[in-house]
């Protein structure tokens, strides 16, 4: 579902930095369904890549065979994301606070962490310069804490927050609320997974499911070993 | 030139090292021989640190680590630089993957530091005080700064060179080109030798001339369990299985005493575990090539 949800947001001829995981799942998807001009950049350097397997890792040899460009780091970062390039970034997060920031740096103090988390990568960038950010995230009050304790990557230009049960969107204070709802699910059971007393809209809108085009394409074709799909 | 050779040569305790290559072309054979060699207080810089610099923190080379993403791609942690940081053992210095390339850039340019566009509202300049700012001259705009990278070696595997050093790399680039002009010492270790010729036939592919290297080993399979576009596939089941590996320190412990100390190099290496090359070996995708004429 969350896959489906997060390729439906995706248009046609759209240029989308991929990252691992769901995010390139979700891009391959659109690619096959409704957005076969989807350019696809991964940080390591393949643009306009099409795999044919999953790929595992972001530099996977799959993304390279068959892709239209292969150029150094360097220019990925600099002739591609600081030129203003990328209209959609992908980020995912061990924590998300109300205002879209994300922390993949470290739980607790910076010098003596609880937790040692890999740290930025390409996010702090990707979530300055790409045009519009969707994060992809399951709810728990942990990923979804007040505040958290290492700012990754600022929240500013994060349009939308997929996750497991719903969509939020930020408000004109920029505060995450809930905007849509997946089927069968109660708002009140998005609420539980954040931190913070979750505002919403007016009207939520409601989510279709997944259609057997997109879950074949899924299950079948893109996911077969359920790397990243569940079930 | 031996891999034991060029380690001993130009990998010195104390410095400055560089084993570039995002997910592609990482040289683990040049990082177990610096393990076998027992470098010590080696200052390890890399965007990604992967498994080869897990398995030298482990073996207890690194006094500090430059990086900007520790985890194993598409796996999870790498438990020994975890183990390290959380118990303080191990100095970091953290940037995002921009800044480290604009280290490596500035220093391969011989500038002081490079700017960018980055960092505002996050946390890292808070974490990492050499992360600063300067206001443009033109503009007024206050940018990012980072300082040149110069490691005192770089080592970079690649497809093939000449005896003399001129290396070609086709695939995914990394920033091993800056970061093997912004380095004293450059290590050179290749799949293939080939002829001069070769390399003057293409001359558009090579990536890292002789002007720069110190010195060329040959090493083939020397990459893996990273890759070698169009030589061999990434080993994911190795990167999967480091997990349970590198989660014990014993566990770990053991597999360094096989993998690493208990064999001479790259050939035993790859002796100990014939059916690697059945199962990872790159299928047939050629180029139509080009025409150079004039």
């Amino acid at each position: 579902m969350m896959a489906a949800v997060a390729a439906r947001e995706l248009a046609d001829g759209e240029v989308v930095f991929v990252g691992i995981g769901l995010p390139n799942l979700a891009c391959n998807l659109a690619r096959r369904t409704h957005a076969p001009n989807l350019v696809l950049i991964y940080e390591s350097g393949a643009v306009g890549a099409t795999p044919s397997r999953l790929p595992v890792s972001i530099g996977d040899p799959a993304l390279v065979t068959g892709s239209l460009m292969v150029c150094g780091m360097a220019d990925v970062f600099q002739l591609f994301l600081q030129n203003g390039r990328i209209e959609v970034g992908f980020l995912g997060g061990a924590q998300v606070d109300r205002h879209g920031n994300i922390n993949t740096t470290v739980i607790g103090d910076y010098q003596r962490p609880n937790v040692r988390l890999p740290g930025s990568g390409g996010a702090a960038e990707i979530a300055l310069h790409a045009q519009r950010i969707l994060i992809i995230a399951k709810l728990s009050p942990r990923a979804f804490p007040a505040r958290i304790d290492f700012v990754t990557s600022p929240g500013q230009r994060v349009k939308r927050v997929i996750t497991d049960k719903g969509v939020l969107e930020p408000d004109e204070q920029g505060e995450l609320v809930l905007a849509a709802l997946y089927p069968g699910v109660e708002a009140a059971e998005v609420k539980a997974g954040v931190g913070w007393k979750l505002g919403a809209r007016p009207r939520l809108d409601r989510l279709d499911p997944p259609t057997p085009a997109e879950l074949q394409l899924l299950r079948e074709v893109l996911d077969p070993k359920r790397l990243h799909l569940k079930s | 030139m031996s891999m034991r050779d060029a380690v001993a040569r130009y990998v010195r305790d104390g410095d400055v090292v560089v084993i570039e290559g995002f997910t592609h072309l990482i040289s683990f054979a040049a990082g177990h021989e610096i393990i076998r060699q027992r470098r010590r207080d080696l200052t390890l810089c890399r965007l990604t640190p992967d498994l080869i610099y897990d398995q030298m923190i482990a073996a207890g080379c690194a006094r500090k680590l430059v990086f900007s993403w520790a985890g194993n791609p598409g796996v999870g942690s790498l438990h020994a630089f975890r183990r390290a940081v959380e118990a303080g053992t191990l100095e970091i210095e953290e940037y995002s993957h921009f800044g480290m390339v604009a280290r490596f850039a500035a220093g391969a340019a011989r500038l002081p530091f490079w700017t960018l566009r980055d960092y505002s509202g996050t946390d890292l300049p808070r974490a990492n005080p050499r992360i600063k700012s300067v206001t443009c001259p033109y503009t007024g705009e206050a940018l990012a700064t980072v300082p040149a990278l110069n490691p005192d070696v770089t080592i970079v595997h690649a497809q093939r060179a000449d005896a003399q050093g001129n290396t070609q790399i086709w695939g995914l680039l990394g920033v091993q080109k800056e970061a093997a002009f912004a380095s004293e010492r450059v290590i050179v270790v290749v799949e293939e030798l080939v002829d001069e010729r070769v390399i003057r036939s293409d001359p558009n592919r090579t990536l890292i001339p002789a002007v720069i290297v110190s010195a060329v080993v040959v090493a083939p399979w020397g990459a893996h369990p990273s890759y070698a576009q169009g030589h061999y596939d990434r080993d994911n089941d190795f990167y999967v299985g480091w997990e349970a590996i590198s989660r014990e320190r014993a566990e770990l412990s053991s597999y360094l005493d096989e993998f690493v100390y208990g064999v001479q190099d790259r050939v035993e290496y790859m002796e100990k575990q014939p059916r690697l090359m059945e199962r990872l070996k790159a299928g047939e995708q050629r180029c139509e090539g080009v025409n150079y004429g004039y």
